[in-house]
Formats: structure tokens, C-alpha cells, sequence
């Protein structure tokens, strides 16, 4: 620092800009911060369910409970949006606006389909006696899938207002980033999905 | 009131008369005062007519400098709410020996430091910090405001939501009377069946949101809106500490609030969690907690770090010594302090391999916080000290901070804990790490960079007898707790049978009351600073010979901060510029883009606010209406693309026009 | 079809610089969308079928696919690279993973030695602890 002082004693350096300055756009920094945060949520709940998940309290187990074959269906649906996601991303940046549509309004059916199954599951649950409250285990079990299936419902309600802004505004640079925000945000939901298959259903039925 | 019982029970949930607590004269005159001052202060503004003012300038304002300020007006009247439930503590721990009750039964003593804590740690020093946080590091680093000025505002509501609803619970029901972290299972539906955890945990909740999304806006904004030139290690110390409390706060908030929310899972659902029966584990809330809580503390403490570096290279009229030093052991601190919680439980029974492990990490936390303690000291040494306020209160910070750091590593030898878990030592211990660390810092900062928001110096006479009443008062209230804790006395209690004690709590009461000397000589100090403002007016900007760009604006700053961007060539910039004739721009200036302001910040927070008091009081229409409300408005906003405007280039020359004629009337 | 095409709407934030770093290709995503349809399958196949005796086994291997498979959809998916937004997309990753990492497997360590020391039992006798 010092040597580039002794150099540049005889020219005053530039203090400021005269141009206009922009500093860069930190949406997409921003919310990827948030996801991070959101990841520590799930974390926790992972956490709860790693120490609790084995407490049954004398009640039923992963294994007499879980059906793997609605989790798979589950998994195959969350998954398929997650690619038409993609394809959705791709029409954006041929700025084709009709393709994005149909692309996000196919995300939205799978989505809403995963919602159902899991809504169905859960109530299959708990029409057997095996609800929240009946252990430590079920606790952490609704509680984690439940997050995990709100931060859907929010993703799909979320889909549909851009869905909405897209119709009305076109691809402009606002609507673009929003949907590579929501893009992020649904394929960090896949992510989470994928540790609830593996840790909490997979992992569960083994025993 | 007229219809039938159900239908009362369905609009008011468990809401009923019997919540308003007009038979403890206590709060009923509390009650009284608060409300003639209410309504005094709206009929105030009413009369002046100051409600556009404030609401157009201030409550919708997603300028940083007023939010900021903002924060910090949160912080100092809370800080007043807090300090009274202290000294009432301290009243009846210092009265209540020998079968004299005191005045305060247990349920409201409970009550009172459950909100003592809760208050300063969430709604003064969070606040306090923010403040600090959201006011300076823009003008530090060059930038004309946050990365996203909408979500602050939104935050600071949020921050202002979660305090109105603790304060609510003083008039409405009750507080929680669990501690400050609520352990269950005594906060459990069970054994804490009332309102009062419900209170806590939406407070802090709805405050949750608004920490979290500060940080990562603050976050977000020292990455990326630097000015050129600014390289992160060219980047002022306090806002090197901010960036890394900031990453503390977006790693560790989260964590509480889905701790609270399976809290409240136990309570609103009946799942098992934290229960005792089905499989539940109250002590896998201890943990994740204080995953939390540790952390949280350097949240605090690393700001007041930073503003102590600022000051005394300031007031020492020297570099900082060990630049490079302070912010490697800022970063080690941050990553140390997420691997020490379980210090705050060694008793719990996890074993000795368990506790040896967090017991070593917590003494290492002690090299970079000594390392930055000798930082400052060779700052010092051979400087050109000018015992201005801020830094009495930086050499007030260093002795005491040292004294209550020392007692830390005594409480991280496990086996000392054992004897000194939940003992008044461990008050005694954090009282003088937080009081001595983050809040001489925050008072520091507040006469340090007062002068930057308003125009005007505080007046000294009046500072310093608030640090001497402080300084002095602070010994003499937590001394003789240490003494007490090494006696074996527990916290929390409020009636005591060992006649031989209570000389120390009037000691330590003594000590509070020279603390509220210390609060009015502050209050007075902001008093007569304002009316003789014109006396302390600073014209240059750069009261104190700053070294950091914050200085190199006028005070107050104007709206968009900087006229042209500067460009940063060194980590004391300012002090770069000033000595290498630095000339301000006069002509040339262009259109300038800012955010503009909206009201949707305060919409949603007060949203929040009725559904948090929905949520206490089991009214589940009124839950529905706000959630979906929440929802309604946040899509509504998102509908809203016109969010920006300029300034126009003759505004930005008039502004500067005028004060260089004011920098000319001057000289 | 220019990867970081700017539509004629975009004057003042013309310059997001950066913005193309978050884009795939069809390419990329149909790699991503079939290996984790393997990357899935497998586990389902291991647990459903009963493939292996061991029970240790099959639940490390679960688990190490699922880690495979969110790298997979982290980089085919979330488009994570260490370039993107000069690294900090990359860097806050890393040092979310590192704290998700202490929380877990601190919670588990701590919570495991707690129940070892304060509540002698076997894991069936925890399971069917009313």
C-alpha cells in the first residue's frame, strides 16, 4: 500500500466516479442467502428427527407405516416438475412467452399432484391412529414432510402469481429474475425432498 | 357480550376480562403512566399536525439512514422498559430477607426477569446493533443504500412487531415466566398452561423474521454494493464485523425459530418433542437453543468490536494496529462460536468426552478476543489519545470487558461449572461481558456517530458523567453477584432466608440505582445536546478527524449519501483522501436513482402483529383473516413494478451548492 | 437465442451483470433429470426389494446416493458453479453445509452421550418406552 503512495505522490489519484455507478444486482445473492437460511430450518428438523425419529413410544414404526410406493410415485412427480421447471427456464431465455406459460403450468399440476399424495398419505395416517400426537417419532416425521410440503404450497401459490405477472408483463428483466428466484427456490425444495426419501422414509423402513 | 357464551368464546378465544390485570396495582399504575404518556405524545403529534411528516418520511421510509435511526429510537425506549424491570428486581432482591416477602410476589417476579431478559437481549441490544449496522455500513462502503431498501424497512417493522406484542403482554394477559429461553418442559402446555409463553414465543417470532431478513440484506449489500477500489481487505473494521455477524445471524436465526415453532408445535397441537411422555426429549430443546444462543452473543459483541476499532483509531489519530489481525480473529470467532453451545449446559450429563470438547473450544474463543484486545491496546500505545467520550468508554469497555471474559473461561472449566451452573456468578459473568462489551460499545458508537446522523455533537459535560454513573454503577451492581454466586446462590430467586446475604444485594442494588443515574444523565445529555445544537453544530461533517468514508458526506447525510461515487484506494479511505488532497466535486453532477418509499413494510408487519395476538389467544377466525391477509399483501406488493425514481440532477447540485456555501461561511 | 438476451424493455438495468450464470441447457437438465431418476431409483429398488441382508449396509448406501444425488441437482439444476456471483452463491454453500453438518452431527453427539449417561437403555426398549 505504502510503495503505490510513494509512487503516485506527484498525480492525485481519482477519488471519485464522475461516471453513474451501478453496483450490481444482488437479488439472486440475496436470495440464495435466504435459501441458505431456509436449509438451516430443515436442518433442525432433521436434527429432531435424526435424535427423535426412533422414539415410538410403543406405537407404530416407519415400517409398518410407510407406504414406499407413494413415496416413489411422490418422488417421480416432484421430480418431473423439477425438469419442466428447467424446460420452463429454457423457453425464458428464447423469450418465448406462451412455451414458459404451458412449461410452468405443467410444473404447478405436478406439484399440486405431489400435494395431494401427501395430503393423502397424512390423512391416511391419521385416520389409523398414527397422528402427530401419538409419539416423539410421528411428531418429527409430520413435522419435517409437513414443512417440506408447505414450502410447496407456497412455491405453487408463488408459481401461479408469476404466472400471472408473466401473462400480464411479458418476460420482462423483473419477471425473469423472479423466475430464476422461484426456479431456485423449487429446485432447493427437490434437494430437501431428496434427504426426506432417503433419511426419513428409506432409512425409516429399514429400520 | 350479549350473545351466548359460545359466540364470546368463539370471537374472543380465551381472551376475557379476567386477562386485564387490574388487580395488581403495580401495573395498573404502570398502566396509568404509559397511557397519560401515550396519549400525550399522539395528542403532540396530532396537534403539530406531524403525522404525514412522520408517516411520508419515517414510518414508510426505506432510506437505511432512518431506518437505522429508527432502530435505534426501538432500542433506547426499550432499553428504558428493560432497565425499569432490573431495578425492581434488584429492589426486591434487596428487601426480601428474613420473611419479608418484598413487593413482588413470585408470579410477577417471574414475569419480570423472564421480560428483563428477553427485552434486553432481543429488543435493546438487536435493535441497538442493527441500528448501527444498517446506518453506517452503506456510508462506509460507498453505497447509497442496502441491496434491498424495501425488505428493510419490512425488517424493521418486523423487529417493532415482535416488541409490541411483548409489551402488550404487560396489560393483556401475561408474560412468560420460564427464563429468557423458555426450557421446557415448564414451558410446556402443562406446566405453563397461560398466555405468557404464547407471548414469548410470537414476540420473538414475528422479531425472527425481521432479524433474519436484515442480515441477509446486509449481507447481500457488503458483497456487492462496495465501492470501486474496495476490496475486502480494504474494508473498515466495523464493516468487516458486521459482514460476519450479519452471516451469524442468517446461520443461527433460523435455527430458533424452528426450535420455537416445534416449542409451539408441543403447546398449539400436542405433538411430543420437548415432553416428557411419548418419546419427547425437553433436553433436545437445550440443545438446539443454545445452537442458537451462542452464536447470538457474538452477534452482539462483534459490532461493538468493530465500533471499538473505529474509535480508538479514530481518537488515537493512528492506523489500527493489526488490521489484518482484527479480521482473521473476527472470522475464527465466527466460525469458534458455532461449535461451543453446549457450554451452557455441561450439566445437563453429557459425559466428560462431551463436555472436555466444548469446554477446550470455549477457552480457544479466548486467543482471538485476547488477540483483538492487544490489538486495540498497540493502537493506543504511542498514539495521540484524545479522551473524547467514545473513547472513555472504549478504555471503560477494555477493563471491564477483560475482568468478565476471564470469569468466561473460568465457567468453561466443566468442573468449575458444576459448582457455578445457574448461580448468580454466571449473571454476575454475562452481565459484564454484555453491559461491558456490547452496550459500552453501543454508547461509544451512539456519541461517536452522532454528529453523522444529526449535524450536531452531544454534549460532553453530560456524557461523560453518563459513563462515570455507568462505569461506577456497573461494578457496584455485579461485584457482589460474583460474590453471592461463588456462595452458592441461584439465579431466578426472589425471597431469600440467609440473613447474611443481603448486604451484598444492597450493594448490588446501590449499584443499579447509580445505573439509573447513568440513564438520566443520558436522557439529559440528549436533551441538552438538542437545545444547544447550535453551539454543537458541525458544519465540516468530520467532527473527530475521521479515518472512514462515512465521514467524507456531510452530516446529516443527504438522501442519496454520495454525490459521486468514491473510489477507495486505502482501509482508512477517508483519512487517504483527506491527506492526499482530496477536493470535493463541485459540478458535473448527474440524475441519481433511488428506491422510492412504500407502505407495505408497516402493513404487514402490523398484519403480523394481529396474527401473532390471534395465535395467543386461540382466536382462530381472526388467525385466518391476518394469515391470508399476510398473503393478500405480500402478492399485491409483488404487483407493484414501479418502484424506483431519480433524483434530478439539479436537486443533487442544489443540495451540494448549499453546503458549500455553508463549508464557505465557515472559514 | 443469444444465451443473455436482453429485451428492449431493459434500459436501466441493462447490466445485471452476472445474470447468465444461472441459465442450463437442455442438454445439462436431461443429463441431470436422468441421473437422478437412476440416482432414485437405485435406493427405492435397495429398500422395496430387500436387495441386501445387510441393514447397515443398504442405509449407507441410501444415504451416500442421496448425497451423489443433491450434488447432482445442485449442479445440474441449481447451476452451481464456482463462478456465479463471483463465488458467494459457492462460498455461503459451503459454509451453510459446514454449520448444517455441526448441528447435525453435534445434536446427535450430544443428545447420544446424554441418553447413554442418563438413560441406560437399549434402542428396543426406547422404542417401546410409553
Amino acid at each position: 500500500m505504502s510503495a503505490t503512495q510513494v509512487q503516485q505522490t506527484d498525480e492525485k489519484p481519482q477519488f471519485y466516479l464522475t461516471e453513474d455507478h451501478h453496483p450490481e444486482n444482488s437479488t439472486m445473492l440475496g436470495f440464495w442467502l435466504y435459501l441458505m437460511s431456509d436449509c438451516l430450518i430443515f436442518a433442525v428438523l432433521f436434527a429432531t428427527h435424526g435424535v427423535l425419529g426412533r422414539n415410538y413410544a410403543a406405537g407404530p414404526s416407519p415400517a409398518d407405516l410407510f407406504d414406499l410406493n407413494i413415496v416413489a410415485i411422490n418422488t417421480a412427480m416432484l421430480l418431473l416438475s423439477s425438469i419442466t421447471y428447467g424446460f420452463a427456464m429454457l423457453q425464458m431465455e428464447r423469450n418465448a412467452k406462451m412455451e414458459t406459460l404451458v412449461w410452468l403450468g405443467i410444473t404447478g399440476v405436478f406439484g399440486a399432484i405431489f400435494l395431494a399424495l401427501e395430503l393423502y398419505e397424512f390423512y391416511h395416517l391419521i385416520h389409523e391412529g398414527a397422528g402427530p400426537t401419538r409419539s416423539a417419532f410421528l411428531s418429527s416425521f409430520f413435522t419435517l414432510v409437513g414443512t417440506h410440503g408447505l414450502h410447496v404450497t407456497f412455491g405453487i401459490i408463488w408459481l401461479i402469481t408469476l404466472m400471472v405477472q408473466v401473462g400480464r408483463h411479458g418476460l420482462i428483466p423483473e419477471n425473469r429474475r423472479r423466475l430464476m428466484c422461484l426456479s431456485m427456490f423449487w429446485h432447493f425444495l427437490d434437494v430437501i425432498w431428496i434427504g426426506v426419501f432417503s433419511f426419513v422414509y428409506l432409512l425409516g423402513v429399514i429400520g | 357480550m350479549f350473545g351466548d357464551i359460545s359466540l364470546t368464546q368463539f370471537i374472543f378465544g380465551r381472551l376475557t376480562w379476567e386477562a386485564i390485570p387490574y388487580h395488581e396495582p403495580i401495573l395498573v399504575v404502570t398502566f396509568a403512566v404509559v397511557a397519560l404518556g401515550g396519549i400525550a405524545l399522539l395528542g403532540l403529534i396530532t396537534k403539530f399536525k406531524l403525522w404525514g411528516y412522520l408517516w411520508h418520511e419515517w414510518f414508510t421510509s426505506v432510506d437505511h439512514k432512518k431506518i437505522g435511526i429508527m432502530y435505534i429510537i426501538l432500542a433506547i425506549v426499550m432499553l428504558l422498559r428493560g432497565f425499569a424491570d432490573a431495578i425492581m428486581m434488584r429492589i426486591q432482591q434487596a428487601i426480601a430477607f428474613n420473611g419479608n416477602e418484598g413487593y413482588l410476589n413470585p408470579h410477577h417476579y417471574d414475569q419480570i426477569f423472564t421480560a428483563h431478559g428477553v427485552i434486553m437481549i432481543f429488543f435493546v441490544a438487536m435493535p441497538f446493533v442493527t441500528g448501527f449496522m444498517n446506518y453506517v455500513v452503506p456510508l462506509q462502503i460507498g453505497a447509497r443504500d442496502v441491496s434491498f431498501p424495501f425488505l428493510n424497512n419490512f425488517s424493521f417493522w418486523m423487529t417493532t412487531g415482535g416488541a409490541i406484542i411483548v409489551m402488550m403482554s404487560l396489560f393483556v394477559g401475561e408474560f412468560a415466566r420460564t427464563g429468557w429461553l423458555a426450557y421446557p418442559p415448564l414451558s410446556g402446555v402443562d406446566y405453563s398452561p397461560g398466555v405468557g409463553v404464547d407471548y414469548y414465543i410470537w414476540g420473538l417470532q414475528v422479531a425472527g423474521v425481521g432479524t433474519t431478513l436484515s442480515g441477509i440484506n446486509l449481507i447481500a449489500t457488503i458483497v456487492k454494493m462496495r465501492a470501486p477500489g474496495m476490496t475486502f481487505m480494504k474494508m473498515p473494521v466495523f464493516t468487516w464485523t458486521s459482514l460476519c455477524t450479519n452471516i451469524l445471524i442468517v446461520a443461527t436465526f433460523p435455527i430458533l425459530t424452528a426450535t420455537l415453532a416445534l416449542l409451539s408445535l408441543d403447546r398449539y397441537v400436542g405433538t411430543n418433542f420437548f415432553t416428557n411422555d411419548l418419546g419427547g426429549n425437553p433436553m433436545m430443546y437445550i440443545n438446539l437453543i443454545w445452537i442458537w444462543g451462542h452464536p447470538e452473543v457474538y452477534i452482539l459483541v462483534l459490532p461493538a468490536f468493530g465500533i471499538f476499532s473505529e474509535v480508538v483509531a479514530t481518537f488515537c489519530g493512528k492506523r489500527l494496529f493489526g488490521y489484518a489481525s482484527m479480521v482473521y480473529a473476527t472470522c475464527v470467532i465466527m466460525i469458534l462460536s458455532y461449535i461451543v453451545w453446549l457450554h451452557h449446559f455441561f450439566t445437563m450429563g453429557s459425559g466428560a468426552s462431551v463436555n472436555a470438547f466444548f469446554g477446550i473450544t470455549t477457552m480457544i474463543i479466548s486467543i482471538p478476543t485476547g488477540a483483538k484486545m492487544f490489538n486495540w491496546l498497540f493502537t493506543m500505545y504511542r498514539g495521540r489519545i484524545r479522551y473524547e467520550v467514545p473513547m472513555l468508554w472504549t478504555v471503560g469497555f477494555m477493563i471491564t470487558f477483560v475482568i468478565g471474559g476471564m470469569t468466561g473461561v473460568m465457567l468453561a472449566i466443566p468442573p468449575a461449572d458444576f459448582v457455578l451452573h445457574n448461580s448468580l456468578f454466571l449473571i454476575a459473568h454475562f452481565h459484564n461481558v454484555i453491559i461491558g462489551g456490547v452496550l459500552f460499545g453501543l454508547m461509544a458508537g451512539l456519541v461517536y456517530w452522532w454528529p453523522k446522523a444529526f449535524g450536531y455533537k452531544l454534549d460532553p459535560f453530560w456524557g461523560k458523567m453518563t459513563f462515570w454513573f455507568w462505569q461506577i454503577g456497573f461494578f457496584f451492581a455485579f461485584m457482589p453477584l460474583y460474590v453471592l454466586g461463588l456462595m452458592g446462590v441461584t439465579r431466578r430467586v426472589s425471597q431469600f432466608e440467609d440473613p447474611s446475604l443481603q448486604i451484598w444485594f444492597i450493594i448490588a442494588a446501590f449499584g443499579a440505582g447509580l445505573i439509573a443515574l447513568g440513564i438520566g444523565s443520558f436522557i439529559v445529555q440528549l436533551v441538552v445536546s438538542y437545545l444547544r445544537r447550535d453551539e454543537l453544530r458541525v458544519i465540516s461533517g468530520d467532527p473527530w478527524d475521521g479515518r472512514t468514508l462515512e465521514w467524507s458526506t456531510s452530516s446529516p447525510p443527504p438522501d442519496y449519501n454520495f454525490a459521486f461515487t468514491p473510489v477507495v484506494h486505502d482501509h482508512d479511505s477517508w483519512y487517504d483522501m483527506k491527506s492526499r488532497g482530496y477536493e470535493r466535486p463541485l459540478q458535473g453532477f448527474k440524475p441519481i436513482h433511488m428506491p422510492k418509499n412504500t407502505g407495505t413494510g408497516v402493513i404487514l408487519a402490523g398484519i403480523s402483529v394481529v396474527l401473532a395476538f390471534a395465535m395467543i389467544w386461540y382466536m382462530w377466525w381472526l388467525v385466518a383473516v391476518s394469515f391470508i391477509g399476510i398473503i393478500a399483501v405480500s402478492i399485491a406488493h409483488t404487483f407493484n413494478y414501479n418502484r424506483d425514481f431519480f433524483i434530478p440532477a439539479e436537486t443533487v447540485a442544489a443540495t451540494e451548492d448549499a453546503r458549500s456555501k455553508l463549508l464557505q461561511e465557515r472559514t | 437465442m443469444s444465451p443473455n438476451h436482453e429485451s428492449a424493455a431493459d434500459t436501466h438495468h441493462a447490466h445485471s451483470h452476472g445474470h447468465d450464470a444461472g441459465h442450463g441447457s437442455f442438454k445439462g437438465y436431461m443429463t441431470g433429470f436422468i441421473l437422478s431418476v437412476i440416482l432414485t431409483a437405485i435406493p427405492f429398488w435397495l429398500v422395496m426389494a430387500g436387495v441386501l441382508d445387510s441393514k447397515l449396509l443398504t442405509a449407507v448406501i441410501v444415504m451416500g446416493i442421496g448425497v451423489v444425488q443433491i450434488v447432482v441437482h445442485m449442479v445440474y439444476f441449481l447451476h452451481m458453479n464456482p463462478r456465479s456471483e463471483g463465488g458467494w452463491t459457492m462460498m455461503a454453500l459451503i459454509f451453510t453445509l459446514i454449520i448444517v453438518g455441526i448441528a447435525l452431527a453435534g445434536s446427535l453427539w450430544v443428545m447420544h452421550h446424554l441418553n447413554q449417561n442418563m438413560m441406560p437403555m437399549t434402542h428396543e426398549m426406547m422404542k417401546n418406552m410409553p
